[in-house]
C-alpha cells in the first residue's frame, strides 16, 4: 500500500474500531488514538516531502500512484501531493486532532458522533490527495453528507433547518461542479488522445475557449459555494451557528478550504483562458464578500454568528487572492487558507468551551469572563489578534502577502478592489476588539460565573496545539511559503501562458 | 425441441417448470411453510441456472433472440426477484393469506416469464405478448388484499390503465406494420422511418412504454396503485417491472428506432426533464411511505432516461448498471418499509420518528438505501447516477445534466426527510424494537452488501460495458 492512501485508510480503520467499542470512554479513546496517528502521519508527510524536494525531485506531484478503476471510462484512483496539498493535509490533521479533544465531553450518541466526524475527515483527506477529478468529486461529497447528521442530531438552535439548508446548498453547488467536471472530461481529448479525469494530463491539453467559457463559471461557482462565495454563502452562518463545536471547527477550518483549493486546482488550473476572461466578475463578488462579511460580523450578537460572518470575509479573501492570479497573491491565498483554518478552529473551539459554561452565546448577556476563566480568555484574545492580523501571528503573514500580491497589478480596477478589500482589516479590528471588550474585560454580569472552572486538560491540549500552530506560522512563515511557492510554479505557468494572445 | 433451443430459452423454460411445480405442490396439500420454502429453493435454482454460460442464438425464425446482453438483463431481474422473495416470506405467512401463498408466487413468476420473453424478443408480436404476460398478473397481485377496498381499487386502476396503454401501443405497432410491412425488429430498423406516420407510430409506442416505466405524463396510476397494493407488490412493480421495461425500451430504441435517433432524443430530453421534476416535486409532499417511494421511483425513471438519451454502448451499459444498482437500493428501502409494515402495520413517515433509538439496524439500512437512491457516495447509487450523467454529457446535453443534478438535490431533500424522521425527530411512542424473521434479514443484508460493493467493484460495470459494446 502506498503512503498517501493511508490518509484514507486510517480514518476508515478508526471508524471500524469505534463500531466495536462498548462505551463512551472507549469510543473517544479510539477516536483520539486514530486521529493522533493521522496527525503523526501528516507531520511525517511534511518531513518526507521536504526531504524529497531537497534531494532534488522536481516532479509536479510527489508520491504519485495510479490505479485503474473504471477502465472503459478511464477513471483512475490517482493520488499525489505537492506543497499546497501537503499544507492542507497538515492543517486538516491538526484540526481533526484538536476537534476530537474539543468534543471530548459529547455524551449523547457519542459513538455515532465520532463515526460521522471521522468519516467526514476521511473525505477531506481523500480530496486533498486526489489528482483524479472523479475521485476528487467522490471525496468531496463524502465530506459534505455526514454534516447533515452532525448538525441535525448534535446541533443547537434551529438545527434541522440549518442542517438541511447547508446540505442542500452544498449539494446544489456540487450540481454545478459535476456539470463542470463532466465538461472538462469530455473536452480533455481536444488535442487527440483519450478522455481523462487526470488533472495533470488535462492541464497539458488546450481546452477550446468556448468550452472554457461555459464550464469555468460552473466549476468555479461549484467550488465557490463551499468557499462561501457571495451570494452563495448563506448556508454558512446558519450552519456554523447550529453545528456542535467540533463540527464548526472542521467545517470552517477545513471544509471551506476544499472550496478554495478546488477553485484553483481545478477551475483556474484546467481552464486558465476563461479564468482570465471572467475573473473580473468573480473579483467583484469576492471583493464584496470580504467587506460584506466583515460588516455582517459587526452587527451580530451571537458569538458563532460573528465568527461565521468573519469566515465569510476571510474565505472571500482566499478566493479574492486566487483570482488575482499572480504568484504572491496565490501564495498568500494558500497561507490564508491554513491560517484561517487554524484560527477559526481555535475560535469555534473556544466558543464551544465558553458556551459549555455559560449556556449562552449572546455577547450582551456575558461579561468579565477574563476574571473567571483566564486561560480561555487569553486564548480568545490570541485568536482575535491573529484574526485582525497582528504581526507575529499567522493572519498577518497571510493578509500581507495577499494584499502585496494583489497590488502588483498595475491597473486601476485591481488596485481599487485591493484597497477596498484591505479596508476589511480595519472592520475586523472593530468587531474583534468589541467582543473582547464586552465578553472578557467588562464587569462580571452574573455571580454564577464565579463558580466556573478554568480549562480542563483536554481543552488545554486542544487550544494549545492550535495556538502553537498559529504562532509557528506567524513567527517562521518562510518554510511554509517556500513549500507552497515551489508548487505554485506549474499553476502560474499555466495562467501566464493563457495570458499570451 | 432440441437441447440447444432449450439452453437458449433456459430462463423461460425453467421458470415455467418452477411455476408448475408450485402449482402441483399446492395441489398436494403441502403446508404454507413448505410451499414458501419450495418456492424459494426452486427460484434459487432458476437464478443459478441463469448464470450458465451459453452461446448466443435465436429461435423461431428470429422471433426470440438470446444474447449475452439479454442473459445479463434476465439475471439481474432474477437477482432482484430472489431478494424480493426473501423479503416476502415473512409477510405472506400472515394468517389472512392462508391458501393464497402459491397464488402469489405463481403470479409473480408468470410476470417474470413475460418479462424474459419481452427482453428477448426480436419481433413486435413476441414483445407484445411478453408485455401483456408481464402486466396482467400484476393487476391480480395488486388486488391481492382482496378484502381491502383500496387494494381492489389498485388492481382495477392498474388493469384499466395498462389496457389503455396497451391499446395505444398496439395502435402504434399497427402503423409500424402498415408502413414497414413487417414486425421483425431487423426489418423495421432498415425500413425508412422518417415519414410523419412512422414518427406518429413511434410516439404511440413511446407513450405505451411510458405507462410501463411510469414516465410523466403517463404516471398517474403509479402512486394510487403503489399505495393500494401490498408493499411487496408495490416493490415488485417499482423495481423489477420498471427495470424490465427500461431494458426493453432501451433495446428497442437503440436497435429498431436507431435511424430516427435525432427525433426520439428530443422527446426523451423533454420527458426526462418533466418526469424528474414532477416526480420530485410530488414526492416532497408525501406522508405515506409507499406513495413517497412511488413518486421517488417516478423521478428515478426520469434519471434512467438520461442514460438512454446517449444512444451508444455507453448509454446501454449505464442504463443496465443503474437498474442493477436501483434494484438493490430500492429493494432495500421497500424491504424496510415491508418489514415494519408486516410487524406493526404502520406505513406513514411520522411513524418512523425516533426509529433509530429502537431499531438502529433497520434505520441504518434505510438510510443507506435512501442515500444510494439519492446518489451519495461512497454507496453504489453515486456510481449509477454519475455514469448516467456521464452518458448524457457524452452527447453534449450539459443543461440536461444540470437539471438532473439539481433534481438529485431536490430528491436528497425528501430522502433526508425520512432520515431526519428516523434519526432526529423525537417520538414518545416510537415503533418498539422487533426482530424480523430470518429471510427478511437475509434479504436486507444482501441489499446492504449490494449497495456497498456494486459501486466500488469496477469489474461489474466493465463487464456490462463489454457486453453492451457487443450489442
Amino acid at each position: 500500500m502506498d503512503f498517501l492512501t493511508w490518509f484514507v485508510i486510517v480514518p476508515v480503520l478508526t471508524v471500524t474500531a469505534i463500531i466495536f467499542t462498548k462505551n463512551m470512554h472507549q469510543t473517544r479513546m479510539a477516536a483520539a488514538i486514530g486521529m493522533s496517528v493521522q496527525l503523526i502521519l501528516a507531520i511525517v508527510l511534511v518531513f518526507v516531502y521536504l526531504a524529497e524536494r531537497r534531494a532534488g525531485n522536481t516532479a509536479e506531484m510527489l508520491f504519485m500512484h495510479s490505479y485503474t478503476w473504471f477502465e472503459s471510462l478511464n477513471i483512475t484512483y490517482t493520488i499525489g501531493v505537492d506543497g499546497i496539498s501537503v499544507a492542507m493535509i497538515m492543517l486538516t490533521g491538526v484540526i481533526v486532532f484538536t476537534g476530537i479533544f474539543a468534543s471530548w465531553s459529547v455524551d449523547f450518541l457519542s459513538k455515532e458522533f465520532f463515526i460521522s466526524l471521522i468519516l467526514l475527515s476521511s473525505g477531506v483527506f481523500g480530496f486533498f490527495i486526489s489528482i483524479d477529478l472523479f475521485t476528487m468529486f467522490l471525496f468531496y461529497e463524502v465530506a459534505v453528507i455526514p454534516m447533515y447528521l452532525l448538525i441535525g442530531i448534535w446541533g443547537s438552535g434551529p438545527k434541522e433547518y440549518s442542517a438541511m439548508k447547508l446540505t442542500l446548498m452544498l449539494m446544489g453547488g456540487s450540481a454545478l461542479l459535476l456539470v463542470g467536471l463532466l465538461g472538462i472530461y469530455f473536452n480533455s481529448n481536444a488535442e487527440g488522445g483519450n478522455l481523462t479525469f487526470n488533472i495533470l494530463e488535462i492541464s497539458k491539453v488546450q481546452i477550446p475557449i468556448e468550452a472554457q467559457r461555459f464550464f469555468f463559471p460552473m466549476t468555479f461557482i461549484g467550488f465557490g459555494v463551499l468557499g462561501a462565495l457571495f451570494p452563495f454563502h448563506t448556508w454558512s452562518p446558519d450552519g456554523h451557528a447550529s453545528a456542535p463545536t467540533a463540527v464548526s471547527m472542521l467545517h470552517a477550518g477545513v471544509l471551506m478550504k476544499l472550496g478554495g483549493y478546488g477553485a484553483f486546482r481545478v477551475a483556474m488550473f484546467l481552464l486558465p483562458d476563461a479564468a482570465h476572461e471572467l475573473s473580473w466578475i468573480f473579483l467583484l463578488l469576492t471583493g464584496f464578500s470580504v467587506v460584506y462579511g466583515a460588516f455582517g460580523a459587526i452587527f451580530q450578537k451571537d458569538l458563532k454568528y460573528i465568527n461565521a460572518y468573519s469566515s465569510v470575509s476571510h474565505c472571500g479573501l482566499v478566493l479574492f487572492a486566487i483570482l488575482m492570479m499572480n504568484k504572491t497573491a496565490l501564495n498568500g491565498a494558500v497561507i490564508q487558507m491554513v491560517s484561517h483554518g487554524l484560527m477559526t478552529a481555535l475560535f469555534f473551539a473556544l466558543i464551544g468551551m465558553i458556551y459549555g459554561r455559560t449556556h449562552t452565546r449572546m455577547i450582551n448577556e456575558m461579561g468579565g469572563l477574563m476574571k473567571v476563566i483566564p486561560f480561555l480568555g487569553v486564548c480568545y484574545v490570541i485568536a482575535g489578534l491573529a484574526s485582525l492580523g497582528l504581526p507575529g501571528l499567522s493572519g498577518f503573514v497571510a493578509e500581507m502577502t495577499i494584499f502585496f500580491g494583489a497590488f502588483q497589478h498595475t491597473d486601476t480596477f485591481h488596485r481599487v478592489l485591493t484597497i477596498i478589500a484591505a479596508s476589511s482589516i480595519v472592520i475586523t479590528a472593530v468587531y474583534i476588539l468589541r467582543v473582547v471588550g464586552i465578553l472578557l474585560l467588562g464587569p462580571l454580569r452574573n455571580n454564577e460565573y464565579l463558580k466556573f472552572t478554568d480549562a480542563t486538560w483536554y481543552e488545554r491540549l486542544s487550544t494549545s496545539v492550535l495556538i502553537a500552530a498559529i504562532a509557528g506560522i506567524g513567527l517562521a512563515p518562510l518554510w511554509l511559503s517556500d513549500m507552497i511557492s515551489e508548487s505554485l510554479q506549474p499553476i502560474i505557468l499555466q495562467l501566464s501562458q493563457a495570458m499570451l494572445p | 425441441m432440441n437441447l440447444e433451443s432449450f439452453l437458449l430459452m433456459r430462463h423461460e423454460i425453467v421458470l415455467t417448470i418452477v411455476t408448475l411445480i408450485i402449482l402441483i405442490a399446492e395441489l398436494s396439500d403441502a403446508g404454507k411453510n413448505r410451499l414458501i420454502w419450495i418456492s424459494l429453493a426452486s427460484f434459487f435454482v432458476v437464478t443459478v441456472i441463469g448464470f450458465l454460460p451459453v452461446p448466443e442464438g435465436s429461435l423461431f425464425g428470429d422471433m426470440y433472440r438470446s444474447s449475452h446482453l439479454t442473459t445479463m438483463m434476465k439475471n439481474i431481474l432474477n437477482i432482484g426477484v430472489m431478494i424480493l422473495f426473501l423479503q416476502t416470506a415473512g409477510w405472506i405467512k400472515k394468517p389472512e393469506y392462508e391458501n393464497k401463498v402459491s397464488e402469489f408466487y405463481m403470479l409473480i413468476l408468470s410476470t417474470l416469464i413475460g418479462m424474459n420473453f419481452m427482453v428477448s424478443s426480436g419481433h413486435f408480436l413476441m414483445f407484445y405478448i411478453g408485455l401483456e404476460l408481464a402486466t396482467i398478473p400484476i393487476a391480480a397481485l395488486a388486488a391481492y388484499d382482496r378484502f381491502k377496498s383500496i387494494s381492489s381499487e389498485a388492481g382495477i386502476k392498474l388493469i384499466l390503465s395498462s389496457a389503455l396503454s396497451s391499446g395505444i401501443m398496439l395502435y402504434g405497432l399497427s402503423m409500424i406494420y402498415g408502413t414497414a410491412g413487417s414486425l421483425y425488429f431487423t426489418d423495421v430498423a432498415v425500413s425508412s422511418l422518417n415519414g410523419p406516420l412512422q414518427v406518429m407510430a413511434f410516439i404511440f409506442f413511446f407513450a405505451g412504454m411510458g405507462f410501463k416505466i411510469s414516465l410523466v405524463p403517463f404516471h398517474l396510476w403509479t402512486a394510487d396503485v403503489y399505495e393500494g397494493a401490498p408493499v411487496n407488490v408495490a416493490s415488485y412493480l417499482s423495481v423489477i417491472s420498471k427495470g424490465a421495461a427500461a431494458f426493453i425500451f432501451t433495446i428497442v430504441l437503440y436497435t429498431v428506432f436507431y435511424s430516427i435517433a435525432e427525433i426520439w432524443k428530443e422527446l426523451v430530453y423533454v420527458i426526462a426533464v418533466i418526469t424528474m421534476t414532477i416526480g420530485n416535486l410530488f414526492a416532497i409532499r408525501q406522508k405515506n411511505m409507499k406513495r413517497f417511494l412511488a413518486f421517488s421511483s417516478i423521478a428515478q425513471a426520469g434519471f434512467i432516461l438520461l442514460g438512454i438519451i446517449d444512444g451508444t454502448a455507453l448509454g446501454m451499459s449505464t442504463v443496465i448498471y443503474f437498474v442493477l444498482v436501483y434494484i438493490f437500493s430500492n429493494l432495500g428501502a421497500f424491504g424496510v418499509v415491508s418489514a415494519i409494515s408486516v410487524i406493526t402495520g404502520k406505513e406513514n413517515m411520522d411513524d418512523y420518528n425516533g426509529l433509530y433509538k429502537t431499531n438502529p439496524k433497520l434505520s441504518l439500512t434505510m438510510m443507506l438505501a435512501l442515500f444510494s437512491l439519492a446518489g451519495i457516495p461512497p454507496v453504489a447509487g453515486f456510481f449509477g447516477k454519475f455514469f448516467l450523467f456521464t452518458s448524457a454529457a457524452h452527447q453534449g446535453y450539459y443543461w440536461l445534466v444540470f437539471i438532473a443534478v439539481l433534481n438529485a438535490t431536490i430528491s436528497l431533500y425528501y430522502y433526508l426527510l425520512v432520515v431526519k424522521a428516523m434519526f432526529i425527530n423525537k417520538n414518545d411512542s416510537p415503533i418498539a424494537y422487533f426482530r424480523s424473521d430470518l429471510t427478511t434479514r437475509a434479504a436486507l443484508l444482501l441489499c446492504v452488501i449490494g449497495i456497498f460493493f456494486i459501486g466500488f467493484l469496477s469489474p461489474i460495470y466493465e463487464f456490462i460495458k463489454m457486453l453492451s459494446i457487443g450489442m
